[in-house]
């Protein structure tokens, strides 16, 4: 027979990742992208438009509260441009992490009666998201024709930092799905990390603000570093080279850490969960 | 015959810690990380013991490429975990299991449906969930949607269907898997007769195209109808292993606690009977059959013969209100007949409590020759307290019912019915015909 032989055996310690087989079901993770797309807007009036909204709605509230109210400035653009070139990629990151965390429960009737790579789990709610964060960055280039701000060749490196926020998000994704289907605690403690999270990544504010000696520390946080290139990218706002390659690096390493501390767990999904 | 499955040594333990009490949230397992080194002080000789038990303990056994194999087992005694492990949702503790082939399990149906799809989108992600590739669904959507008869609610979001429905759709997708080895559980247990029946007619046709199934069911007689080889699980230890004729035989031949009573074979002891439901308490203790003549239930019950089963059960508190129902069902799982208490007139009892027996005279058993499963159930207070399925089996053997020497086959049961040929003359409706015009015949 030319069919491959499997053995199923008890599994111990840390497991590497099987690439071939997360290949051979690479359709399903399509699937589960397609299902997440289709069902996120299903009976709602607004539909897809909710995507847009979303973040215009909370730049017109940044543009309000922090900018014409507390004095908070940009580092070059309009701030509506600069708080929206922010905005993108941490509602992509802050919704990654809060729907991927709560993936695995939310798909236990899957997990208990059904074989595939686990991991399609988070990775295909995140891959849904992705469509969001395309429709986010048409607002913002038509934001950006309206205040004739122009695009620099430095679009080019967008790609560095698109991926660099996809591995931070499913890497911290990965770690909460797991954690969450041992300890529930991850359901209340993902919220108010994110809450966290906004006030010290670079959003609202320029990274300028920080005091310098702090900056390179600030890169601990990957998004901050994500956060920066993305503005560089887009609007050509200037960016602090060691904070961003600090932060690049912090998102290779959580999404190792993470895919890790999933396939650790991961075994123990069914009986647990 | 190559060997498509081969399980080895195959254990799994759950700790009941670890199922029924889980840490549920972090403090409570800094709580009990913390106290564990102190229990494991106090009381290291018992602790040991009550925290873990066997699902599967070194259960070893093969199975050849076609192979249809059903397993059967009492709630608990393993089935689940094993087709779990077989189909890779849950680890073994211990042991292994070699897989060659591409393997489909269906431990459900409909699994990842979701509700807000349409059938037409379901059909798409359950298939590729249960493994099927995104251009095998698009060959095989109109056989899937003609199997599953729901065509004109394709485009319906499923949480609309009725239960029927959405059944018969994920029954379809799972019936045009097309793998070489497949995992069923229970499936069967859902949807109409009707459509039982044409599913188990399609798994046939998979089991005869070469396939090779594992089955679980405790349907015994579709085990029997649809496997070749058997196995009996007992508390998690393969028991027996064998024909499937022989399997249920064995299953049946436990249930009839034959071994423990050693006399007749009349009394079935149901204090350990492996089809009681689950969260039923056992208070069902023993079916007494008093076939004619004293002879044994083993030799069968002929045709028209009366039958006497006394049911001894336990009523645990001094009451007036209980019943007991025994169906009679036939090897499709029809039920074809029902006695129960209730339907007996001018009932009236005192207050009892404590070991009773009720007894339930047939005086003509009037089913056709064929095997038939016995299910007792136990009502106190209109609440049912006890049900066993697969109680009892026994056969019911050809005889002279009708006194001509000719036996009847067909049919569910024989009743007493009389023919007479009259001369036309002398009935009442030939001479009414008389009065009237002569009926022609029709022109040809």
């Amino acid at each position: 027979m030319a069919t491959t032989e499997l053995v199923i055996k008890p599994r111990k310690g840390w497991q590497p990742f099987d690439f071939r087989e997360a290949f051979l079901y690479r359709e399903l993770l399509a699937f589960l992208i397609w299902r997440d797309i289709k069902i996120r807007y299903r009976q709602t009036l607004l539909g897809g438009l909710w995507s847009i909204l979303q973040p215009l709605a909370g730049t017109l509230i940044f543009v309000l509260v922090f900018n014409r109210w507390a004095g908070v400035h940009s580092d070059g653009p309009p701030y509506s441009l600069f708080a929206f070139a922010g905005l993108a990629p941490w509602t992509f990151f802050s919704n990654s992490v809060t729907n991927s965390s709560n993936s695995l429960l939310a798909s236990q009737q899957l997990v208990s009666r059904v074989y595939f790579p686990r991991i399609f789990i988070p990775l295909g709610t995140i891959g849904a998201l992705l469509l969001d964060l395309t429709i986010s960055l048409a607002v913002l280039g038509c934001m950006m024709i309206y205040y004739h701000w122009a695009l620099s060749a430095k679009v080019l490196l967008l790609p560095i930092f698109l991926i660099g926020t996809i591995m931070a998000a499913s890497g911290i994704g990965f770690a909460f799905s797991a954690l969450n289907v041992l300890f529930r605690d991850v359901k209340y403690m993902v919220p108010f990390l994110l809450q966290m999270g906004l006030f010290i990544t670079p959003v609202i504010y320029p990274v300028r603000y920080v005091p310098s000696r702090w900056q390179t520390l600030f890169g601990l946080n990957p998004m901050s570093g994500m956060v920066l290139g993305f503005r560089y990218c887009l609007l050509g706002s200037p960016v602090y080279w060691p904070l961003v390659l600090t932060s690049l690096l912090m998102c290779l390493i959580l999404f190792f850490a993470g895919l890790m501390l999933f396939r650790r767990i991961e075994r123990l999904f069914a009986d647990v969960i | 015959m190559s060997n498509v499955i081969e399980v080895r040594n195959l254990s799994k333990q759950y700790r009941i810690g670890g199922v029924k009490t889980r840490n549920e949230t972090f403090r409570e397992f800094l709580v009990n990380t913390l106290k564990r080194p102190l229990r494991s002080f106090s009381n290291s000789e018992n602790s040991g013991r009550d925290q873990s038990f066997w699902a599967l303990r070194d259960v070893n056994f093969d199975v050849a490429q076609g192979e249809v194999v059903g397993i059967i087992g009492r709630n608990g005694a393993g089935k689940s975990t094993l087709l779990k492990i077989i189909s890779r949702i849950t680890d073994p503790t211990d042991g292994y299991i070699k897989v060659r082939g591409r393997l489909a399990s269906l431990l459900e149906v409909g699994t990842g449906f979701h509700p807000e799809l349409t059938g037409r989108e379901n059909i798409f992600l359950n298939g590729a969930i249960l493994g099927m590739s995104r251009t095998e669904i698009i060959s095989k959507f109109d056989e899937i949607v003609a199997f599953s008869e729901i065509e004109q609610f394709l485009d319906t979001p499923v949480k609309r269907y009725s239960s029927g429905m959405y059944i018969r759709l994920a029954f379809a997708v799972a019936a045009h898997l097309n793998p070489e080895i497949l995992v069923v559980d229970e499936v069967l247990a859902v949807g109409d007769m009707a459509f039982q029946k044409k599913c188990l007619g399609k798994m046939n046709d998979v089991s005869r195209s070469g396939r090779t199934i594992l089955f679980v069911s405790h349907n015994i007689s579709a085990i029997e109808h649809l496997c070749q080889r058997g196995i009996v699980l007992t508390h998690g230890n393969l028991a027996f292993s064998g024909t499937a004729k022989e399997a249920v035989q064995y299953y049946m031949h436990r249930a009839m606690g034959d071994g423990d009573t050693g006399t007749s074979g009349n009394f079935v002891d149901l204090s350990h009977a492996p089809g009681r439901w689950a969260q039923r308490r056992p208070l069902l203790r023993q079916l007494e059959f008093c076939p004619e003549d004293g002879k044994s239930l083993k030799a069968g019950v002929r045709v028209g013969a009366p039958l006497t089963i006394r049911v001894h059960f336990i009523l645990p508190s001094p009451t007036s209100s209980f019943d007991i129902g025994l169906g009679f069902e036939n090897l499709l799982g029809q039920r074809v007949f029902t006695a129960h208490t209730a339907f007996e007139p001018g009932r009236d009892h005192n207050q009892v409590t404590g070991p009773q027996v009720f007894v339930c005279e047939i005086p003509s058993l009037t089913f056709v020759p064929g095997e038939y499963v016995l299910r007792v159930w136990m009502d106190i207070g209109q609440v049912e307290v006890d049900k066993i399925d697969n109680a009892a089996r026994f056969e019911v053997i050809p005889s002279d019912y009708y006194g001509t020497g000719k036996s009847p086959w067909n049919g569910i049961f024989v009743l007493k019915h009389h023919w007479s040929l009259v001369n036309p003359k002398e009935t009442s409706e030939y001479a009414a015909s008389e009065a009237l015009p002569a009926i022609k015949p029709p022109l040809s």
